[in-house]
């Protein structure tokens, strides 16, 4: 399919990635083998807890990976049939912040602090959009407004320290939309932030999402952002995709023990009785040592022989739903525990 | 739920921090951190204190304990009045009331090995020599699920979740009647949060203890409180016991935060209350009602009359003047 650029064709497709960084104590398999698609228009999220790639995996796409000691050992990134790992460091800089832009978890480390902010976001439009200064400070007082920053006109001149938590996470949206991309990576948008704040800044993309049409890759921890935010998700465990479906099959029927064990654990707002949370016992397995078998066998209450030798491949275990597990088949027709 | 003689009761706890300007540091103006502030604990309740960054709940922790000063306001523990004490009187308290803090990572001492982590406030307070402390510390070590052969290994060698059971056993190991729990979770993923929600429930069963339980995300404050107190800019706007809070918000802003929290369900679709704008800075408060800058339902004597706080239902006490809900 690589090369084609009929209309059916996804935006942007992951082809087993693999991203190792090779440190003094031995070779970590950051992101090992992940692949999946994004659709234009589609928010697609990418869920799991620290260290299990996620992050690496968005700059992957970008190639903002430190090399050394990142290094790509395999795999292909097919944005609209060009392969982004094959490009060349020129080409790439053409794309970044143009065609695919991406917001950033920590808003006051990532916009510079030195800049105004309005000279931030124009500094984008004259790379790009080839607009001279005065065009680019106009159209950032438009993107300002656009993401809702009320005096758009006066806030134009400020500096990141004047603004509020809230209103730099607007100034990195308004920079990552400047150029009408097609894909915008979020990189846990809201985890610095306070729930209204979070409820605000949520609202203002959904919004955005409906108007330009972007297709948006959700990286996050927050299986609450999930649920309100995405149409499909991708569960990461230690470097690998262990399930993927749409948001309500999700949900509704997660088949991976990891996923189960993660929506069984988190207290909930509208829950009739405190009950006991699920624990998932032990930890995240270290990424420097080859995973033999399953990577969550340790953890799971589930696991066989065959788990801890064999690793499984991810399987279509229903339609559109896909799950890396030997014994999903328990969950397949019976009730969720 | 719980009605039980107060283990500690604090009343109109405040604390200020002066800004200080110009050459001579003279005084300009005034953080309100805390603004009067007024709870209760029972013997083995958990009280929840929630609110947005900047709402002083860690402060407020934190003074009850006297890590800070209060600028004024009266703390009793079990009746004695302990916001005046002194260092040194304020020792023997220093066993009963114990704190876990948010950062596993930075509350342990880097260059000290886990046992004498745990057992330092035993050879400090109890007089414990080094080898009864020791069998002290593996059973504390067990009760907080650490294996006791890992006593000798320091801080960098655990995890982050195994690091915030290291600094419960520390704080266990004085058998303390109140834990003042600052954001004990927030650092952790969401399995090994879960993990210490537990441990601190099963504990709090175990020994009878009450929790000051200071954190932002609702969820958790949810299932371990019994009773909940909301802050904003300072102030405590609702306070009551968790399934009534939870299920009937009074005041607009408990309302608000409530409806913010995005729910893992997708199939759920519901009207949310989106609050515009940010919290108003803790130096230039807006007059009337802190909280009619954001508030939806404001009307004009919000904007000019500060509400004093109302008891409506039994424990469950509202600032606002116009609470929403009421029946």
């Amino acid at each position: 399919m690589a090369g084609q650029s009929d209309t059916s064709a996804p935006i942007l497709e992951v082809r087993d990635l693999k991203t190792y960084f090779h440190t003094r104590d031995g070779i970590v398999r950051a992101v090992d083998g992940v692949s999946f698609k994004v659709n234009a228009g589609e928010t697609l999220a990418v869920v799991g807890e620290s260290g299990c790639g996620k992050s690496v995996t968005s700059l992957s796409i970008l190639r903002l990976i430190a090399s050394p000691p990142g290094h790509n050992e395999g795999g292909q990134i097919l944005f609209q049939g060009e392969d982004l790992l094959k490009a060349s460091e020129a080409r790439m800089r053409e794309i970044r912040g143009n065609k695919i832009s991406m917001i950033f978890q920590e808003p006051m480390t990532s916009l510079n602090p030195v800049l105004k902010i309005g000279k931030q976001i124009s500094e984008v439009l004259v790379l790009h959009q080839n607009m001279n200064e005065s065009q680019a400070r106009t159209k950032a007082i438009e993107l300002l407004s656009l993401v809702k920053i009320p005096e758009a006109q006066s806030r134009v001149d400020q500096y990141p320290h004047q603004l509020s938590g809230g209103m730099r996470q607007r100034v990195m949206i308004a920079m990552a939309l400047a150029c009408d991309p097609t894909v915008l990576i979020a990189d846990e948008p809201t985890t610095a932030l306070d729930v209204t704040i979070q409820a605000q800044i949520l609202n203002l993309m959904r919004e955005l999402r409906d108007r330009t049409g972007a297709s948006i890759i959700l990286i996050t921890h927050d299986l609450g952002v999930v649920a309100e935010m995405a149409q499909r998700v991708v569960v990461m465990y230690a470097g690998r995709k262990v399930e993927e479906a749409d948001v309500k099959e999700l949900f509704a029927s997660p088949l991976h023990p990891y996923t189960r064990g993660l929506m069984n654990s988190i207290p909930k707002l509208d829950e009739e009785k405190c009950a006991r949370l699920e624990e998932i016992p032990g930890m995240v397995p270290s990424l420097r040592e080859p995973i033999l078998g399953c990577a969550f066998a340790p953890r799971c209450t589930h696991a066989t022989g065959k788990c801890r030798t064999e690793a499984p491949d991810l399987e279509q275990k229903k339609s559109e739903h896909f799950a890396a597990c030997w014994h999903s088949e328990k969950f397949l027709f019976g009730v969720r525990a | 739920m719980i009605q039980l003689r107060p283990l500690l009761e604090v009343k109109d706890l405040k604390k200020y921090y002066p800004i200080r300007k110009g050459l001579f540091g003279r005084v300009s103006g005034q953080v309100h951190a805390v603004d009067g502030v007024s709870f209760s604990i029972g013997q083995g309740e958990t009280l929840g204190l929630v609110g947005e960054s900047g709402c002083g709940k860690s402060t407020a922790g934190r003074t009850v304990l006297k890590l800070i000063d209060p600028t004024s306001g009266e703390i009793s523990w079990r009746g004695k009045r302990i916001d005046g004490l002194s260092r040194v009187s304020m020792r023997p308290f220093r066993q009963e009331i114990q704190a876990v803090f948010q950062d596993p990572y930075s509350s342990l001492n880097p260059r000290m090995r886990a046992i004498d982590i745990v057992s330092e406030p035993l050879i400090n307070f109890q007089k414990f020599s080094r080898s009864e402390g020791r069998d002290q510390v593996a059973y504390l070590f067990e009760k907080v699920g650490l294996r006791p052969d890992q006593m000798i290994r320091f801080p960098h060698e655990f995890s982050g979740g195994q690091r915030q059971r290291l600094g419960i056993a520390r704080a266990l190991s004085v058998k303390p009647r109140l834990i003042m729990c600052d954001e004990p979770v927030s650092a952790l993923d969401v399995s090994v949060q879960a993990q210490v929600i537990n441990l601190l429930i099963d504990l709090q069963k175990e020994f009878g203890l009450s929790y000051l339980f200071v954190a932002h995300d609702l969820a958790v404050v949810r299932h371990i409180s019994h009773r909940v107190a909301v802050m904003y800019l300072g102030r405590i706007v609702e306070i009551a016991e968790t399934p009534e809070l939870f299920d009937s918000p009074k005041h607009p802003y408990t309302e608000a935060l409530l409806s913010a929290v995005p729910i893992p369900d997708p199939a759920l679709r519901r009207t949310q209350i989106v609050l515009q704008g940010d919290v108003p800075s803790p130096i230039n408060r807006p007059a009337g009602c802190h909280f009619h800058t954001r508030c939806p339902y404001a009307q004009e004597r919000c904007r000019k009359e500060e509400p004093g706080a109302r008891e409506l239902s039994p424990g469950h006490v509202v600032t606002c003047h116009f609470p929403v809900n009421a029946k």
